[in-house]
């Protein structure tokens, strides 16, 4: 059976299984992914079908994570490293920044980091705290990282199996809140190249650009604004590093507008990064300042504010309306 | 503190505390050549009181409790496991958003715990619910982070009490940096920092080893091996005893039963008073179990087996007190009913505190970011008052 419809994490799950079949070099690794199958049941059935040196429970110890993902790699394996949650992911940013990040361009690139980090990200699941982060620009300003975020099932099937494939470290940010979401696999098709982004919905008035969890977000506000007769197209970027800066910069001298929607804060965020090159591209297509919607340069609130700090239907409908009256 | 104490802490370091160590940990050397009896092997527990409730003595770590102070334990301990069960049961009922139960580790905590001065600093991590209790912490404030409407919610000074840390094993550099500055300061007081058997393989935890022995800092590490990191076992961290570690650091490491809480106030005591005097950190390893799940999202059945549970049941901490003390007539039938009561109430206060736990303002997204203000928190809270207020406005058209 070709076409699937699976939720998103059980994309993820067939993407890896898929992974470990293809290629024997290829390892799971990180906490409690073994019996318990990772918090979010990523992992699930792995290790029971393929051994417990394929799929890897590791001791508590992040940095030790990766940091041994390196040498595995060095050794001709491809490390498939999970991080329990987004805001663990620090006690190994050492590790990934000053040696995974760089080791390639040090040996003039006779070495090969083939070494995937998937991180679920982002909030709306009512977690605690450093369980609902967006950290994404914090990889993507470091050269040497690739950064890749899926926003359904179909993608999370395919851009994990081009991530481990992929001879480059790949951060592999996994939209928690979407875990739970169904979407039509078809583990037949042709992939899209990893790092380009999709037009999501077809529009004329305005272009929306998100990733992750804000893509569905952003596809309901489309819906809403259609409501009201303003036809919105919405570019999932699929790809933080690099950025598909050609989709998005065809779909902005189409519409005229832009507007960036992404969880993370807005302050020194990839929305700048995107405002600014689009500005430059496209400074006399526009008929509106590029604005963006994100959180705010405050620590990620406790759960029960978390819906007024993230973006929602109506804060991205605002901005809708304020690029619109331009 | 006083000059003196600084003397005395320098005169009497190193003084006493190997001896101990070299008995506690030569025990076991033989007996870890293999993974399996790595974990299985329970050496010399510290033990004072038997799972039959059998008080036995300890040539190092005797203590001599009055009624009063066992009925005291008794009763923190009875208490903590009320408040906890009702935490777990309110998140059940959607209250709470979370919920990390200490079921099974009151005797750890609360026997630590008492081995406490008020001048003493404690450094938790997130399930200390007991040691909360003990300095005296309101649990209803425990209670806020885990409902969603804070992130701590308790000033750490007031009752020398710091936030729970999520980070597994942050806390521990934070301790040993605490207990530097005590030195420094000259003070007798002593840190008390919290962490798990899997927190214990997490670099800070090793670099605060590190620290804390080079800086011979006043701090106590006190490593509940409550057996499982989630779905990990310990031996997926260690292959020697946890409390064997200190050794290759420079300090005496103590395996105490974690569910016997004379041995762990005992051993807390004699830990602290070593700190006190300037002979620098120990390492306590708590060898108890965790009953619950890690946390309520947590599904136990997936990866160990009730057997195991049954078995730890048997070494319940508190029933184990309650046998001793009805035994050697130190409680009588009326202070059990009493307590009964006072658990009853403690639980209905804690219910009715949760359930009236307002949501914070949506303003206070942009509160305490920085001490002195920042242009960009004073825009964006504008802004976001501006988009509120237009909300609320187009409502009431
Ligand atoms: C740095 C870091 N990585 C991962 C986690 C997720 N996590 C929370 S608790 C836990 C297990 C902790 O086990 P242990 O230290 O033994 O303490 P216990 O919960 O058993 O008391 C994990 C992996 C975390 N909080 N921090």
């Amino acid at each position: 059976m070709a076409v699937q419809k699976l939720p998103l994490a059980k994309a993820l799950n067939e993407s890896l299984r898929k992974a470990l079949e293809t290629d024997p070099k290829v390892l799971i690794m990180g906490l409690d992914v073994g019996k318990l199958g990772g918090v979010f049941r990523i992992t699930e059935g792995l290790q029971k079908d393929f051994g417990e040196d394929r799929v890897i429970d590791t001791p508590l110890a992040e940095s030790g994570i990766v940091g041994t993902a390196i040498g595995l790699a060095l050794r001709g394996y491809r490390p498939v490293v999970e991080i329990q949650f987004d805001g663990f992911v620090f006690p190994a940013y050492d590790q990934i920044v000053t040696q995974l990040a760089k080791i390639r361009a040090r040996s003039l690139g006779t070495v090969k980091m083939p070494v995937v980090i998937r991180i679920p990200y982002g909030g709306g699941i009512g977690a605690v705290e450093h369980h609902s982060e967006s950290p994404e620009s914090l990889f993507a300003h470091v050269a040497g990282l690739k950064v890749v975020t899926p926003a359904n099932s179909s993608d999370a099937y395919w851009m994990l199996q081009q991530a481990i494939q992929s001879d480059d470290p790949v951060i592999f940010f996994e939209p928690k809140r979407r875990y739970w979401d169904k979407g039509e696999v078809d583990t037949e098709a042709i992939p899209g190249e990893l790092h380009k982004a999709r037009v999501a919905r077809e529009g004329t008035d305005l272009t929306l650009v998100a990733y992750g969890p804000m893509v569905k977000t952003c596809l309901e506000v489309a819906e809403a604004a259609a409501e009201e007769g303003k036809s919105i197209e919405v570019v999932d970027l699929r790809s933080i590093s690099p950025i598909d800066f050609d989709t998005i910069q065809a779909s902005v001298e189409k519409t005229r507008r832009l507007v960036v929607v992404h969880e993370a804060p807005v302050f020194f965020g990839s929305g700048a990064e995107i405002a600014a090159r689009i500005t430059e591209r496209c400074f006399y297509h526009l008929e509106a300042p590029v604005l963006r919607v994100g959180g705010y340069h405050a620590p990620y609130p406790p759960a029960r504010l978390e819906e007024e700090y993230l973006p929602g239907l109506d804060r991205v409908l605002d901005a809708v309306d304020r690029s619109l009256a331009y | 503190m006083t000059v003196e104490s600084t003397a005395a802490r320098k005169t009497t370091r190193r003084s006493s505390g190997t001896k101990r160590t070299a008995s506690a940990s030569t025990s076991t050397t033989k007996k870890t050549s293999t993974r399996a009896e790595a974990v299985a092997t329970e050496p010399e527990l510290v033990q004072l009181l038997t799972p039959e409730g059998e008080r036995v003595q300890h040539p190092d770590y005797d203590i001599d409790l009055s009624a009063e102070e066992l009925r005291g334990l008794y009763r923190d301990m009875v208490l903590t496991r009320r408040f906890d069960a009702e935490a777990t049961s309110l998140q059940r009922q959607g209250e709470l958003g979370l919920w990390a139960s200490l079921l099974g580790q009151e005797a750890a905590q609360i026997g630590s715990g008492r081995a406490l001065r008020d001048d003493d600093y404690v450094f938790p991590t997130y399930r200390e619910h007991g040691v909360a209790w003990v300095r005296g912490v309101d649990p209803t404030n425990l209670l806020g982070m885990f409902r969603g409407v804070n992130h701590g919610g308790w000033d750490p000074s007031t009752n020398n009490f710091h936030l729970y840390t999520i980070v597994l094993g942050s806390q521990t550099l934070h301790a040993t940096g605490y207990a530097m500055g005590i030195a420094k300061d000259g003070a007798d007081s002593a840190v008390l920092a919290y962490f798990g058997d899997g927190a214990s393989s997490q670099g800070d935890v090793n670099e605060s080893f590190v620290f804390s022995a080079v800086y011979n800092a006043p701090v106590v590490f006190f490593c509940q091996n409550n057996q499982w990191a989630i779905s990990e076992p310990t031996e997926k961290q260690t292959r020697v005893p946890l409390y064997q570690r200190a050794a290759g650091f420079g300090f005496p490491g103590v395996r105490v039963d974690g569910n016997d809480v004379l041995a762990c106030l005992a051993v807390t005591r004699w830990a602290l008073e070593r700190a006190r005097n300037g002979e620098g950190p120990t390492l306590i390893e708590a060898f108890t179990y965790r009953m619950a799940a890690h946390t309520t999202s947590d599904d136990p059945t997936k990866y160990r087996r009730d057997e195991e549970r049954e078995a730890w049941e048997a070494k319940d901490p508190i029933q184990r007190l309650k046998t001793y003390m009805e035994n050697e007539g130190h409680a009588d039938a009326a202070f059990f009913e009493e307590l009964e009561a006072e658990s009853e109430a403690l639980g209905k206060q804690v219910r009715e505190v949760v359930r009236a736990m307002p949501v914070p303002e949506h303003m206070a997204i942009f509160d305490n970011v920085y001490a002195d203000g920042h242009a960009l928190v004073d825009e964006e809270r504008a802004e976001f008052a501006a988009y509120q207020a237009s909300f609320a406005n187009g409502e009431a058209e």
